[in-house]
This record gives structure tokens, sequence and C-alpha cells, in this order.
């Protein structure tokens, strides 16, 4: 494999952390952030930042990116999460918008021009093993009572209450999580990519985000997989003119064909397990076989 | 930078301005707020449309710039229509959830926004200024542009014709009732399907002549459709779904971006806007003059 294509398995890697967590956020608890580049921004100079001042271990480094994220995530959302609808939307979009001007502002930062020289760290077994460290985390804590009482809200916040959920300590959870494996995403992607832009966690990158986890369908980890492994590298392999906008056009013509036909996603409140995929084999075999009769 | 009475009351001059532009945007959503209860994220579509309506009716069409003002006025309503026929109709009769409508806005606003990368490039239109009198009125000492001065008072003319319209007409009875419930409303004899036309009609206009107006100012590009972001900023400051709220709020983000610009830094105006953005929300969802936050989510 030459360092290309090691490069494009590597950052949708990277990107799928953020994809999960947006996933468990509006996928398992029904809430919808269009900030949630802001939490992989924080995570992503956190990190950076704290490597080359404070001389610490990239490891270090990358764990306070996750811990800044988080404990600002929590510190907004708590206040915020009590909105309801449109204004937690707004809320977070306006965090989002506002976390990227700070870094454009400030000189530390390195402002618009961005910050160069992030020390090197991950290569593309790291990331992956992480991936499937998080996946396996996602899972259990989705099985979990925590999980299902994160669900539960999703289909009824009112019953969901009257059952004896704390709607808003729940809700606060799935947003930690979210805003930590975002931080996580953002100081995997400074040190893999040795280089930190504000342009990187704009408002397009928060739109993609919720996006692509809405194609794959809400409420759906191997769908949010699925469509992270697709729609990410795809612009990388089909390079046209223009590929960025024309993407962005594809995106926004799915979004609405999708809220408009099928709005649980593509697989949406459903996983793909391998006993599926072995039912679908052996259904595949089956057929096969009784043509073959029929043709004898 | 010069802290003197000439350059605050040239600031004003400048702050009213471009918040009577944001209440014009404002208002739209509003509006349309007080009817279905959502955010209409498609909105700044129409806005960046007007402003190439504009730019190109001045340079293809005619260098009138009253021509230039209604194509904008129009074209703002028809498109504001038409999306909310063929995207927001059919969900709300599916009655699906509220944030699907806001996520198929923002849908829109992508396609539209890329689109018009592709087609008419990412580059700056600049509107021909020769056909604006871009001069300055000595008022006092201090130096008001006439462009400022225009806009400023069209606006004031357009938002009192709404208000008069929703305040004084069968129609503003009908948007006023409707915003209340929009079931009742139905029983008592108002086509909602139609209102809404109308509604996202006058929204559209309101924010097709807002895009022209930032036309002139700055210029049309693709990505104008972020200044709407401050409109609904406004928005949410003076209470979403209240029409003297958003103007109000309108006014003050416009008097405090142009002071942050003028006397701190134009760097950090932005930071300010979104800033008090999530304050509002944390500290007083409902704005200066919403109704509470329970009737409407």
């Amino acid at each position: 494999m030459n360092e290309y294509i090691i490069g494009i398995i590597a950052l949708t890697g990277i990107q799928l952390i953020a994809m999960l967590g947006v996933s468990l956020l509006s996928g398992f608890t029904g809430l919808f952030s269009f900030g949630h580049a802001g939490f992989m921004a924080i995570g992503g100079y956190v990190s950076a930042l704290s490597v080359k001042y404070l001389q610490i271990p990239i490891f270090c480094g990358v764990i306070l990116g996750v811990l800044a994220a988080t404990l600002i995530g929590i510190v907004v959302g708590y206040p915020a999460l009590r909105l309801k609808g449109d204004y937690f939307l707004i809320a977070t979009l306006g965090f989002g918008e506002a976390v990227r001007q700070i870094i454009e502002y400030a000189n530390i930062t390195g402002g618009a021009k961005g910050l160069p020289d992030v020390a090197k760290a991950f290569n593309l077994p790291t990331i992956l093993l992480i991936d499937i460290l998080v996946i396996i985390l996602l899972v259990n804590f989705l099985r979990s009572t925590h999980g299902r009482n994160c669900i539960a809200i999703r289909e009824e916040e009112t019953a969901a209450q009257a059952m004896g959920i704390d709607i808003t300590k729940y809700k606060t959870i799935s947003f930690a999580i979210s805003c930590a494996l975002a931080g996580l995403s953002g100081a995997m992607m400074a040190h893999f990519l040795q280089y930190l832009h504000p342009a990187m966690f704009g408002m397009p990158i928060s739109n993609m985000l919720i996006i692509t986890v809405i194609l794959g369908g809400l409420g759906s980890i191997t769908g949010t997989i699925l469509a992270t492994c697709i729609l990410v590298p795809l612009p990388e392999l089909l390079r046209i003119e223009n590929i960025q906008s024309w993407r962005m056009v594809a995106y926004g013509v799915i979004i609405l064909l999708i809220v408009q036909f099928k709005p649980s996603g593509l697989y949406g409140y459903k996983e793909l397990t391998f006993k599926q995929i072995k039912k679908y084999i052996a259904n595949l075999k089956m057929r096969l076989n009784r043509r073959r009769k029929s043709f004898d | 930078m010069k802290w003197g009475c000439d350059m605050l009351l040239q600031q004003i001059v400048n702050g009213l301005s471009i918040g009577s532009i944001y209440a014009l945007m404002a208002v739209g959503y509003s509006l349309i707020y007080s009817l279905m209860n959502f955010t209409n994220f498609a909105h700044g579509v129409v806005v960046t449309l007007g402003a190439y309506f504009g730019f190109y009716s001045l340079t293809l069409l005619s260098p009138n710039i009253a021509v230039a003002f209604i194509v904008a006025l129009m074209f703002g309503g028809v498109v504001s229509s038409i999306i909310e026929l063929t995207t927001y109709r059919p969900l709300l009769l599916k009655n699906s959830k509220r944030s699907y409508l806001t996520i198929a806005g923002l849908g829109i606003q992508i396609i539209v926004e890329n689109l018009l990368i592709i087609m008419l490039g990412g580059r700056f239109k600049t509107y021909p200024l020769a056909l604006f009198n871009t001069g300055s009125i000595n008022f006092f000492g201090s130096n008001i542009g006439v462009i400022d001065l225009y806009i400023l008072l069209i606006s004031i003319f357009l938002l009192i014709l709404v208000e008069l319209y929703v305040n004084c007409t069968k129609n503003g009875l009908a948007i006023r009732s409707a915003a209340y419930s929009t079931d009742i409303a139905s029983i008592m004899g108002v086509d909602v399907d139609k209102l809404m036309i109308k509604v996202f009609f006058l929204a559209g206009t309101l924010a097709g002549i807002a895009g022209y107006f930032l036309g002139i100012k700055y210029t049309a590009y693709p990505q104008l459709s972020v200044l709407s972001n401050k409109a609904f900023i406004s928005a949410v400051l003076g209470g979403l779904g209240s029409l003297t709220g958003s103007v109000v709020g309108a006014i003050i983000l416009g008097l405090l971006e142009t002071f942050v610009s003028g006397y701190i830094s134009s760097s950090l105006r932005d930071i300010f806007s979104f800033g008090l953005l999530v304050l509002v929300l944390l500290f007083r969802p409902t704005g200066i003059m919403g109704k509470s936050s329970e009737d409407k989510a």
C-alpha cells in the first residue's frame, strides 16, 4: 500500500471517532448538534499546544485535549441541554463558530495562518486499534442502563421522565461523551497531520459530521461506520474539478431525499451483525442452488 | 482610533444601517418561527440569491437601481415560496419532527451555496458602484455615507409597512391567530396552507431586499448567507416569534458590532456576536420580548 492510500484510511479512521460521538448524541439521544467541529478544534489545539509549550509527552497531551473538550462540553452543555428543540441546535452552532473565531483571533494558536510543526504521532495500526476500542466501549455503553436511558429519552422524553430517568443528567452524559470523542478525534488529527488550521474545524465540518450520521442512519453504530467509510474517502478517490463543491451538493440533495422519504437514514435503528450477514449468505446460497436445480 | 463625537455619530449611523439590514432578515425568521415553530435555515439562501439577482439585474438587465431593487424583491419572494412548497410543505404534511425541517433547510443552504460556487465561481461580485451615490454628507463634522442613510431609511419604511400589514390587515390578523395556534386558526376559517405561502413570500421579499443591500454594502458572494446567521442571532436576542423584538435585537446587534469593530478590533466582532448568542440562550432563551420557551418548544 502506498502512503497516499494509508493516509486516506488513517484520516477516515480519525474522523470515524468524531462521527461515533455525534452518532451517540444524535442517533441515540435525539439531540442535533451543529457545532461539534468546535470540540474537535478544542481537542486538537489543546493537545498540540500543550505538547509544544509544556513539553509533556504526546500521550498526555492527547488526554489533556480530550479532558478539555469534555469539560468545556459539560460547561456549555449543562445549561444548553435544558433548552428544547431548535434552541439547543442554535446554541451549539453559535458555540462552534465562537470557538473558530477565537482560534483565528488568538496569537498562541497561530491565528488564521494555522499552527505548523505539531509533534508527530499515530500510525495506521494505532488509529485502527483506537477505533476498535472506541466502538467496543460505545457498544457496551449503549447496552448498559445508561445507554438504554439515553435511547428512552430519544424515543419519548416525557415518558422517559415519567419512568424516573433524569433527563438532563443523561443528556449531559451523552453530550460529554460525544464531546470527548470529538476532542480525541481532533487531537489525533493534529498529531497525525502535524498541522492545524481554523478552517479545518469550520461549520462545513460540523455539517458534515451530522450529515454523515443522518445518512448512515440514526440509532445505528454500524450505519455510522459504513457511512463514514464510504463518504469520507470518496472525494479523495474522485478527483475532478470542484469536487468539494459537487460533493456538498450531492450531500445536500441526499439529505433532502432522506429527510423526505426515509427519515431514519440508510440503516436507521438497526445494526448490521455477523448473524445477519451469515443468514444473508445462506439465503443467497439456497437461492442459487434452487436456480441451479431448476436449470437441471 | 478617535473617541470624538463626530466619530461616534458616524458609528451610530453605520450601526443603525447594518442593524436595519439585519432587522429585514430577522423579521423573516421571526414570522416563520411564530407560525410554524421552526427555524428556517434556508432563509440565508434567499439573502444570497437576492444579492446575486440585484447584481445581475444591474449588470445584465438595466443599470437602474430601482429595477434591481424590484427584481431582488420579487425573486426573493418567489424563491422563498418555492422552498416552502417543495421542501417544507411535504414534510409538514407528513408531520415530521421539527428538527428534520431544520436539517432540510440546512441541506438547501448547502446545495445552493455550492451550486453558486460551481456555476458562478467563488469570487466576489462587486456591484457597479458608479450607479450609486457613494458620497457622504457632512453632518455636525462627521461623514455619513449616503448609501448607509438610504439603506436605513428604506429599511425603516419597509419595517413599518410589515408592522402595519401584520397589525392592521385581514391577512395580518390571520397571521397573528395562526401564530397563536395553527389548528384553532384553521378551525376559524383561515386557510393555513395559503397563509404559509404568503408568509414565506413576505419573508422572502424582505430577505431579497436585505441581500440587495448587503450586495451594495459589501459584494455578492456564495457565502453571503453566513450574514443571515447574524440576523438569526438578532431574532433570538429579541425573542424568536416577536416582530418588534427581532427589530430591537437587530438594532442592538448592529450597534454592538459597529462599536466593537470601531473601538476594539474588527476581528473580535464575530466573537462578540456569537458569544452574545450563547449567553442569551443560556441566561434568557426567550430573548428580550419572546414568549416563554415552554410555549414554543
